[in-house]
Order: C-alpha cells, then sequence, then structure tokens
C-alpha cells in the first residue's frame, strides 16, 4: 500500500517520468490495437469470437525468435511471420472452423479454446518453456535530458502496425476481396446469392486474421519478450479493445489500443509489475459491467 | 425404469463407491479426484445446461474455497503470514488430530460459504450479460484472480501454500477418498433435489427464454445468482477439499486454473450431455478416464490431446452422451414419438 502511494508521489514530483509511461503505452498500444483490429475482422464478417487469437500473437513471436537464434536479423521474420501465419489460419480454417461458423456461438468459442490449448502445449514442446526475446540489435534513444528512454525497436513496431492498419484499411475498401469480405460481413446470404464464394472469403478472412496476428507477434517478440502461455492475455486485450471500440471501427480500435496501453504501463508503475496482468483482466470485467449497466438502463444487455 | 430397478442402481453405485478403496487401492486417487470432477461438472451444468449461462469462470468458487480452506485451518491455530513466510524449513507447524479434524471441518464450510458470498458479489455485477460476453467475462475474472492471488504475499504469493500436514494416525488416502465421495453425493442428490422444485422449472424458463420468463413475473437475476450461489457453494467445499488433498495449493495451476480445470468443468459436462442430472456424472468418469490415459502415456503431449479432444467433442459429439442415446433410444428416457409427424406437437425435445 505504501510503494503505491510513493508510487503516485514519484509521478507528482517528477512529471518526466509520465511522459515515459504514456511513451511506452503508445508503443505497445498500436501492437494491442492491431491484434484486435484482426478479432473484430473475424467477429464481425464470420461471427466468432477467437480465442485463439494470442497463440497466433505468440506463434508469430516465436518466427521472429528463431530467426534471430540463427542469426538472421528478426526485422526480416515479420513478413515471413504474416506468410507463416496466414498458412497456419487457413489450415486451422479448412481443419475446424468451417465446421462451427454458423454453429452456436458458444460452440464456436469452446472449438477455439480448445486449439489454443493445442497451440499452447505445442509451443511449449517445440521452443520450450523460457522466457524468449528476439534481439534486434537496436539502440535506444535518450530524451528530455536523459530522462526518457524510447527504444528505436519500439517505435519501428509503432511505425509497421500504423502502416500494416492502414494497408488492411485499403485493402478492404478498394480490393476485390476486401469488397467480397465486407459484403460478406454486411449479410452473407445475400453475398452468395450474389455469387461472391463465402467459404474462400471466410478462410480468407481468418487466414488473414492470423497473419496479423503473426506480424504483431514478430513485433512483440522484438520490443517485449514471450512465452508459450502468455497468449490468453492478448486475447482478452483483444476482446477489451473491441468491446470498447465497436466492431467495424478502426478509428477506434487504435484509441483504445493506444489507451489500454497507457493505461496498463500506469497500472504495472503504480501497483507494481506482478499486479499488471490482474489489472488487464480485472479492466475486461469492469468494462464488460459499466456497459452493460449503461445498456440496462435501456431495457437491453450486451448479447 | 422401474421403481424396483432405479433402487438397484443406485444400490450397486453406492456399494461400488464406498468399496473403491478395497478393490481398486492403486487408484484411490484418481477415483477421489473423479468425485470431485462430479461435483464441478454438475455445478458447472447446473449454470450451464439448466440455465444456460455458459460460464468459464466457476473454477474461481474452487480457488475461493481453497484458499479459504486452507487460511481457516491454519489461521485457528498459528499466524497465516508466519506460516507461509516459513515455507522451505525454519518454523514446524504440528496440527494434532482434533486440530487438524477440527481445523477441516471448519476450513471447508468457511470456504464454502466465503464462496457463495463471491459468487452473491461476483453474479449481481456479471449476470446481466448473456451470451458469449458471459462466458468471456468469466473467464477474464478466473484468471484475474490467479493474477491477484498470485501477488497476494500473505497467502503465498506466486509459490503458493502448503495444506497443514496430517497427524500421522490419519490414513489420509481412504479419509479423503470417503470425503469426495460424500461430497460427490450430497451434491448429487442436492441438485436432483433443486431441479425438482419450482426453482428448477424456473430456471430452465430462463434458459428457454429469459425475456419471456422475465415477461411472465419470474425475478430472473435474483434466481441467476441464486443458482450460481448455490453452485459456488458446493465447488467452495470441494475446493477446500481438493487442496487439502493435493497438499500443496498453486494459485496459477491448482486454485484457479482457468484453462485447466476451468474449461473440465464445461468439457465434462458437454461430455456427457449439458442440461441432464446423470450427464456431467457420466460425462466427469469419461473425462477422468481420458484424462488419466492422456497424463500416463503422452506426457509432454497430453495437452495437445486434450484440446484436440475438445475440438472433436464440440465439433463432432455437441450433445453429448446421453444426448446421443436419446436421440438414438427415446423410448429409454420415457419420451414416445409422435407417430405423426406432421402432427403439431414435437415429443418432448432435448436442447442441444
Amino acid at each position: 500500500m505504501s510503494g503505491m502511494l510513493s508510487n503516485l508521489q514519484i509521478l507528482t514530483v517528477a512529471p518526466v517520468f509520465n511522459v515515459q509511461l504514456i511513451i511506452d503505452g503508445l508503443l505497445i498500444g498500436a501492437v494491442f490495437a492491431l491484434a484486435a483490429y484482426g478479432m473484430a475482422l473475424v467477429w464481425g464478417v464470420m461471427n466468432i469470437i477467437n480465442i485463439t487469437q494470442g497463440e497466433f500473437v505468440v506463434l508469430g513471436g516465436y518466427v521472429a525468435v528463431e530467426f534471430a537464434a540463427h542469426g538472421i536479423h528478426p526485422l526480416f521474420a515479420v513478413p515471413v511471420a504474416a506468410v507463416f501465419l496466414y498458412v497456419v489460419g487457413w489450415l486451422v480454417y479448412r481443419g475446424v472452423i468451417f465446421r462451427v461458423v454458423d454453429q452456436d456461438l458458444f460452440i464456436s468459442l469452446l472449438a477455439t479454446f480448445g486449439i489454443s490449448i493445442l497451440l499452447q502445449q505445442l509451443m511449449n514442446t517445440v521452443f520450450g518453456a523460457d522466457v524468449r526475446v528476439a534481439n534486434a540489435h537496436l539502440d535506444s534513444w535518450q530524451i528530455l535530458g536523459g530522462m526518457v528512454t524510447v527504444s528505436q525497436v519500439k517505435v519501428v513496431s509503432f511505425v509497421t502496425c500504423v502502416a500494416l492498419g492502414l494497408g488492411l484499411m485499403w485493402f478492404l475498401k478498394a480490393s476485390r476481396l476486401g469488397q467480397a469480405i465486407r459484403a460478406t460481413a454486411q449479410n452473407a446470404r445475400a453475398a452468395r446469392v450474389l455469387g461472391i464464394n463465402t467459404d474462400h472469403v471466410y478462410a480468407t478472412t481468418y487466414a488473414l486474421n492470423a497473419a496479423i496476428c503473426g506480424t504483431a507477434g514478430a513485433l512483440i517478440a522484438m520490443a517485449y519478450t514471450i512465452h508459450p502461455y502468455i497468449g490468453l492475455p492478448y486475447t482478452l486485450r483483444s476482446f477489451m479493445i473491441v468491446i470498447v471500440a465497436g466492431l467495424g471501427n478502426l478509428g477506434g480500435v487504435i484509441l483504445s489500443g493506444v489507451g489500454l496501453g497507457i493505461a496498463e504501463n500506469y497500472a504495472g508503475f503504480i501497483l507494481g509489475a506482478q499486479f499488471q496482468l490482474a489489472f488487464v483482466f480485472l479492466l475486461l470485467v469492469a468494462v464488460l459491467v459499466v456497459r452493460n449497466w449503461c445498456l440496462q438502463r435501456q431495457r437491453r444487455y450486451l448479447k | 425404469m422401474t421403481g424396483g430397478t432405479r433402487v438397484a442402481v443406485w444400490g450397486a453405485l453406492l456399494a461400488l463407491g464406498l468399496a473403491a478403496p478395497f478393490l481398486f487401492p492403486a487408484y484411490l486417487q484418481q477415483i477421489a479426484t473423479l468425485w470431485l470432477f462430479v461435483v464441478f461438472a454438475l455445478t458447472w451444468d447446473l449454470v450451464g445446461g439448466q440455465m444456460g449461462y455458459n460460464s468459464f469462470g466457476n473454477v474461481v468458487f474452487v480457488g475461493v474455497g481453497m484458499y479459504g480452506c486452507a487460511v481457516t485451518q491454519i489461521g485457528l491455530f498459528y499466524s497465516v503470514g508466519a506460516y507461509t513466510a516459513a515455507r522451505g524449513g525454519g518454523t514446524e507447524f504440528v496440527f494434532n488430530m482434533p486440530q487438524y479434524l477440527g481445523g477441516l471441518a471448519t476450513g471447508v464450510v468457511a470456504g464454502g460459504l466465503l464462496a457463495v458470498v463471491t459468487a452473491l458479489v461476483l453474479g449481481s455485477l456479471v449476470l446481466g450479460m448473456r451470451g458469449h460476453y458471459f462466458a468471456i467475462c468469466t473467464l477474464g475474472l478466473g484468471v484475474a484472480a490467479g493474477e491477484l492471488a498470485a501477488g497476494w504475499n500473505w497467502i503465498g504469493a506466486g509459490s503458493g501454500m502448503t495444506a497443514p500436514t496430517a497427524p500421522d494416525a490419519l490414513d489420509v488416502n481412504s479419509f479423503y477418498y470417503y470425503l469426495c465421495f460424500i461430497l460427490a453425493v450430497v451434491t448429487f442428490f442436492a441438485t436432483r433435489w433443486l431441479l425438482s422444485t419450482r426453482f428448477g422449472l424456473a430456471i430452465n424458463a430462463i434458459r428457454d427464454d429469459e425475456d419471456k420468463a422475465e415477461a411472465m413475473g419470474l425475478p430472473t437475476t435474483r434466481l441467476k445468482v441464486a443458482a450460481w450461489m448455490f453452485s459456488g457453494f458446493f465447488l467452495g467445499l470441494a475446493g477446500g477439499i481438493y487442496g487439502n488433498m493435493n497438499r500443496f495449493i498453486d494459485p496459477n495451476d491448482l486454485a484457479f486454473a482457468g484453462s485447466t480445470i476451468g474449461v473440465w468443468m464445461v468439457l465434462m459436462a458437454i461430455l456427457g450431455g449439458k442440461g441432464t442430472l446423470w450427464g456431467p456424472v457420466i460425462g466427469a468418469a469419461v473425462f477422468q478416464v481420458f484424462k488419466e490415459l492422456f497424463w500416463t502415456y503422452l506426457l509432454g503431449w497430453q495437452r495437445v490431446a486434450l484440446g484436440l479432444l475438445i475440438v472433436l467433442i464440440v465439433v463432432f459429439f455437441p450433445q453429448g452422451i446421453l444426448g446421443y442415446l436419446r436421440e438414438r433410444f427415446p423410448a429409454l428416457f420415457g419420451h414416445t414419438i409422435d407417430p405423426d409427424p406432421a402432427g403439431a406437437s414435437e415429443p418432448e425435445e432435448a436442447r442441444p
């Protein structure tokens, strides 16, 4: 308790620490937003909440880790992770997801939960249970008289996320496939009537989401750390961001992603790093409860 | 089944449960765990199957019961902070027979009551949500509880807690076996009784159509919270016993194990047949056999196999064993098939 108060005091006495927390939160928030964008895509188009999201992120991270371990610069791993995860996502869709797409939501929730448990231990067996990082050998800048450290690799990951987000937006807006995806999201049956192969659209959407997660994961492995069982927090973060932002609202996703990043950094600093994840999960519960209360006043509810 | 055969079947099952320590002494702990799994599956099914609220967070009550029980057992005679701080040697904490048994009884009940209070508080907050929002919210609750316990030094933080050591005179294995067995039997009959009352009908109505149930004047929120408190109570008792049986309480891998026990209870209920009384019992038995086989013969790959099993069950067998049997042999379940399928009324139907 006294530790928390003294941490708060540091923030008021030395406001420069706030700058540090906000910059760090901003940089990681972009990665959260990217993964959340993928979840919103699958949720909106296929009506599936993908619990495997976090495992896709971690798997992408391991691609970068393996690159670094073999002496290749992990930045090259980013496109490779995307392609690899695209294939994984496509296989998962063809193996399992296509059977549960039009079923009860709880069925698909449990099915993706099962895949996530499977992938967790598979990664544990293949890559080991250690906490790993892909060393990108990049420096950091010292700004504001050396009080604030900005790591270059985090900036690189931030820029990549923004570029990728813009690219995705363009893809969904302009390309034929993107238009087909949006049409399917609006009304799958009408899209089928008009000659769109919705099964193909679903497969592409799911694989695309996995690729997005893989990219985010490769960036996370460079700038932060990964281990086989860290997937669930990323899933729940994505879910929370989508809830706050709403489906199909890219601006909202970015804002709430960055907001979550900053809030999490503050929580880690004030409450102590051991409570940072607890804060994330409790924030999810709080967000849901508050959203539901607001709806209940209009005699509606989250469903 | 006629009344006579039913009594015979129940008598045989009870006798088998009572005699198991003599018949299968080598598998005592596995069978004891099975009885706890029966409790987990039955209480999950009350809320998930009978009321239609699929929760991934029921494991919170197991954890609350486990820690509540251990803290009470220790706190009655020693200082809890000193006990957890002395981990790995130093002071010896000895419990004699009356202290151990008295502490255990108080602790298990205290754990159950603590879980009821937790269910009341959490339920009032989250049971307003429906469908998958509720499912993911409870998933968040489960892991959050684990993270909180892992950060709390007084109860041992991430390195967990050891349950009090039993006095040598006590035959621990059979003692805990019978405790688990009694708890499973009590939970079964309590659930059976609850489902036969108006309350059972009311929560079924909530599952079938909550808006209509509310329009009919049922106090749905209070009923939902009450059902969650009921399952929380038995989960809390089970948690207290489980923690003592396992001796070591780990915050993330045992007490609040969202990705193991938390999912297993869902899986057991679905495997056996959601929304039936015997389904969770059968599902727990089948699942425990699978689990032990995986952990014995596929060590290192056991969760891969488990993940695969989850996917296979929910994708290909979502109606569960009893649901399947009911579809194939409706007469066994007392359903008569309408000879004229064009008739307006369908036979009494099992929910998927």
